[in-house]
């Protein structure tokens, strides 16, 4: 798991490093507006341990971001649910006969 | 080193992911067999080349990814428009919460969630440019890491973040034009 959140991201309209309040007691609180921006590579566990905990922290706090959190992982699993495709068994039968043909034509 | 008698039974039981990415990616059926099948031949053929112990399923989809982009895309006469547009932040959970008080509305927006069909979700996919799409899909319905994507499509992990958090807002988006259009999105919502 790699550090994706150093405003790598074209997209990303800034990156958010500095906490929003100063002071070494604040220091790794973070706010709604980078808790929001940084929810997709929180879903996806592509943030360093230290980043995680603070967005973990946060959601811990507001109301508002854990709601928004709880749907866009609900979404996912929606997604993923939604996109299944039974394969035909047509396929299943020509890819094998394929592999069959093509092992035998190897041989020779 | 991999020997070609062990491919068949490593490599069959992908064949339900590729067929399915397989179909999003070329939006029909005659052509996701295709594709599915010329990625098992090639990957047959190259079998010799694979690290046992490695990832095989990121390995197929590079070869199915790879091949679409070769063949399929190819042949169409029209390059895709490359580029999606910037969508806000939470653009569906807002819309579907319209109506409701934040505080009350959570589960009511799951629910909303579930009025959209296989088809919605299938067609809304479709409906996104290739780079975009295949980012989505190799995320959220496959489940690959931000690192495995960028070795399957052979960009840096930058790009493959960006594609994958813009992909899904411009998914969000087409979810909502088509909820509108069916009435499962509320039109005066807060949203805009």
């Amino acid at each position: 798991m790699g550090e994706q959140g150093q405003g790598q991201s074209p997209g990303a309209p800034s990156d958010g490093g500095a906490p929003a309040h100063g002071g070494s007691e604040l220091a790794g609180f973070v706010g709604c507006d980078e808790t929001i921006e940084r929810l997709y590579s929180y879903l996806d566990g592509e943030l360093t341990e230290q980043r995680r905990l603070e967005i973990t922290r946060h959601l811990d706090l507001c109301g508002p971001c854990v709601g928004a959190y709880g749907f866009e992982a609900e979404l996912r699993r929606v997604i993923a649910n939604r996109c299944k495709d039974h394969v035909p068994d047509a396929l299943v039968k020509r890819v094998a006969d394929a592999l069959t043909a093509e092992g035998s034509h190897q041989a020779n | 080193m991999a020997d070609q008698a062990m491919f068949s039974d490593l490599a069959m039981e992908y064949m339900p992911a590729l067929y399915t990415a397989a179909l999003r990616m070329t939006r029909n059926p005659a052509d996701a067999e295709d594709l599915v099948q010329e990625t098992y031949l090639k990957a047959y053929r190259a079998f010799a080349s694979f690290e046992l112990g490695t990832n095989l399923k990121a390995w197929l989809y590079r070869i199915l990814t790879n091949t679409y982009i070769n063949t399929y895309r190819a042949k169409k006469r029209r390059p895709e428009i490359a580029d999606v547009e910037d969508v806000e932040d939470l653009y569906l959970y807002r819309h579907l919460s319209g109506d409701q008080s934040p505080a009350l509305g959570r589960s009511a927006e799951d629910e909303a969630l579930d009025r959209f069909t296989d088809t919605d979700v299938k067609e809304a996919i479709e409906s996104l440019p290739d780079t975009f799409r295949m980012a989505v899909l190799l995320a959220d319905v496959e489940g690959f890491s931000y690192k495995e994507i960028a070795e399957i499509t052979d960009v840096p992990i930058g790009t493959v973040m960006s594609r994958i958090h813009r992909g899904r807002k411009a998914l969000q988006k087409a979810l909502v034009d088509r909820g509108s259009t069916r009435g499962l999105v509320g039109a005066g919502d807060k949203a805009n």
